[in-house]
């Protein structure tokens, strides 16, 4: 009784660890099923076909490159305008800017499913064409928020004295915007853009809303090959992003401790 | 002309003020700061000493009047443009960068190439040459002041700002960076224009002080000026303690003035050292002496003879004293003034000189100095409301 009274935090903290990381353990072991039929859903014998020739089905790695360009292109644009806007919020007072405070919330807030149709009317009426750009636009939108959010947290927390000191010693306003405010910002924007890569990657329900026809990124090639049966490949794909995921993690800590252990 | 004036400025604020909407946290004024000099701006909170310094280095604007630095105008430059450094209150060390980058900062933004020399003798003369490599939040607190100081004074301004540099430091800490503040003065040879609320350490480093309260500047002289002869309520409290007593002419005696208090106490003020409006027989003073000045004998002495002739002599009784080491303060109920504070140093203790005991207060009239009438008597103490508008 003791015991489990001492170790309560632990036991918990390994269980909700089970619960989220079950799922990934199950596609990384299902990635090297091989699969009797169509569907990789029970397991019949270890092998790495899948992963010696993961763009063996076809149009499945377009999807995943389509993906990447497009979330690679929401986050820049994302984080450039997010960032910008954010300092505007955070620094200085103008008309509407409650208003922007509580808006910038709203693509977090709203269903996604309500965003995405009317977006899709929206394009519908502008008659503008459904494809890259169209998915590009509702991306920017919703990575923008993020971006705001965690960019004016940080933003908000920033010491003003800091570009007093660097204005008193002879740095101009664009030197004092690069030498001082964006490097302390930085936090505050990597963690804005790394989310918004992330959100970016695997949104599938706006984006099959503003989708042209040959336009399919990687969620939606998964949704598709689920009516038919999904190859090994996608648990490739899957798996691989869960790992370099990963890595980034363990890749930050390690640089983070060195960086402390040494200053 | 005087001494001063013939030196070169090295700061001259003419007319300048400064209002935030509704409220005037620096009413117009006038203001040279000697090159080369120590000059400290003291006053409570909110009495505007920050603000002067801010419009000084550029970070406020002034709604009216003008800043020189030496001969040059240099109203309308933005702070990175003025020869003026700052050290912050908050140090404001930049986090991101290490001791040394945070020295360099001033000079890279310069576009000096070679910065490492000059950055190795600052760090040499705050005594933090080890440490060039370590982030601010490494260390300790009187290091990151010491690393704001050399930031500051690296690129040899023509004025540098210290802003309640010590404000964030423990007592002990505090003495030790006062003596190497003035130390660092003394071998770079800049102007300092130092702003603090500690009217000890105005002293003890300035070598000129003016006395601010609610936006003006109430005296500015030497610190022994400001403390044998304050020119108003506030600077006498202020500056140490004062006894102040509200008094009456009653005639003169040579160059002396004659005072009549509490009907029948008569004192002795040099004509020279009043500063009420009028000398006619029948104006309200307020005269002043430091707790220090004043002598203490027991009444029984005092009968014997042990008072000079020619002294201010005041009866009372003793209702406290409090030993201090160096001195015992003693509190004295009088008819001119329930508190009157005196200090006494431990030389020969008295010891009839307990509460309750019927004493004789006396001193040198030359110490005593007089104040206008109208004055409030508590100005600049700690029950003093505070008339001082606050400063955002």
């Amino acid at each position: 009784m003791r015991w489990l009274r001492r170790h309560l935090v632990v036991i918990a903290g390994t269980l909700a660890l089970v619960y989220l990381l079950l799922p990934n353990v199950v596609v990384l072991v299902f990635s090297f099923n091989d699969p009797a039929g169509r569907y990789n859903y029970t397991w019949q014998s270890f092998s790495t076909d899948a992963w010696s020739d993961p763009c063996g089905v076809a149009g499945m790695c377009d999807s995943v490159g389509l993906s990447l360009r497009i979330a690679l292109t929401a986050t820049v644009a994302a984080t450039v305008i997010g960032t910008l806007a954010a300092f505007a919020l955070a620094r200085h007072r103008f008309r509407g800017r409650a208003a922007g405070n509580s808006l910038i919330f709203l693509p977090m807030a709203m269903p996604e499913v309500v965003m995405a149709a009317s977006l899709g009317t929206l394009f519908l009426n502008m008659r503008i064409e459904f494809g890259v750009t169209t998915i590009l636009i509702a991306h920017i939108m919703f990575c923008l928020s993020f971006v705001v959010v965690a960019v004016k947290a940080r933003v908000a927390s920033m010491d003003p004295k800091l570009e007093e000191a660097a204005r008193d010693l002879y740095a101009g306003p664009l030197q004092t915007f690069l030498r001082v405010t964006l490097p302390l910002a930085a936090p505050g924007i990597a963690a804005g853009a790394m989310l918004s890569f992330a959100i970016s990657l695997d949104d599938f329900i706006i984006t099959q809303f503003n989708a042209g026809p040959s336009t399919v990124t990687f969620p939606m090639y998964v949704w598709g090959a689920s009516q038919r049966g999904i190859p090994v490949q996608v648990n490739v794909i899957g798996t691989a992003m869960f790992v370099a995921a990963l890595a980034l993690v363990v890749a930050g800590q390690v640089v983070g401790a060195r960086r402390r252990s040494r200053a | 002309m005087s001494a001063v004036a013939e030196q070169r400025a090295g700061v001259t604020l003419t007319g300048i003020s400064k209002e935030f909407g509704d409220v005037t946290a620096v009413h117009p004024l006038d203001l040279t700061v000697p090159r080369g000099s120590f000059f400290a701006l003291l006053g409570a909170s909110g009495c505007g000493k920050t603000t002067t310094l801010r419009m000084i280095a550029g970070l406020e604007q002034p709604t009216t009047g003008t800043v020189r630095l030496g001969d040059d105008d240099v109203t309308a430059l933005p702070p990175h443009r003025r020869k003026v450094n700052t050290v912050f209150q908050s140090y404001a060390l930049f986090p991101h960068l290490d001791v040394h980058d945070n020295v360099a900062f001033g000079l890279r933004r310069r576009g000096i190439r070679s910065v490492a020399k000059d950055v190795r003798e600052t760090l040499e003369l705050v005594e933090l040459g080890h440490l060039a490599r370590r982030k601010p939040h490494q260390l300790s607190g009187g290091q990151q002041q010491r690393v704001a100081l050399a930031r500051a004074i690296v690129n040899r301004p023509e004025v540098l700002l210290l802003d309640e540099p010590l404000g964030a430091l423990d007592l002990k800490l505090r003495r030790q960076m006062q003596l190497e503040l003035k130390r660092i003065q003394t071998e770079v040879g800049l102007t300092f224009v130092h702003v603090t609320h500690d009217q000890e350490e105005a002293m003890t480093m300035a070598d000129t002080i003016a006395v601010m309260n609610a936006g003006r500047v109430e005296q500015l002289g030497t610190p022994v000026d400001l403390y044998e002869d304050p020119a108003s309520s506030f600077v006498a409290n202020f500056l140490g303690q004062s006894n102040l007593i509200a008094a009456e002419i009653a005639g003169t005696a040579g160059a002396d003035l004659l005072l009549s208090a509490a009907g029948d106490v008569k004192l002795a003020l040099p004509a020279a050292r009043c500063r009420a409006r009028s000398t006619a027989v029948g104006t309200r003073v307020l005269a002043g002496m430091r707790p220090e000045k004043i002598s203490l004998a027991h009444r029984d002495a005092a009968v014997d003879g042990a008072v000079p002739d020619g002294r201010n002599r005041i009866p009372g009784t003793v209702v406290d004293a409090s030993f201090t080491g160096a001195a015992t303060q003693y509190l004295v109920d009088s008819p001119v003034c329930p508190e009157l504070s005196v200090f006494v140093q431990n030389v020969e203790r008295d010891p009839r000189l307990v509460p309750g005991a019927q004493v004789v207060l006396h001193w040198n009239p030359a110490h005593t100095f007089g104040l206008d009438g109208e004055e409030s008597l508590l100005a600049g103490t700690l029950e003093d409301a505070g008339t001082g508008e606050e400063a955002p």
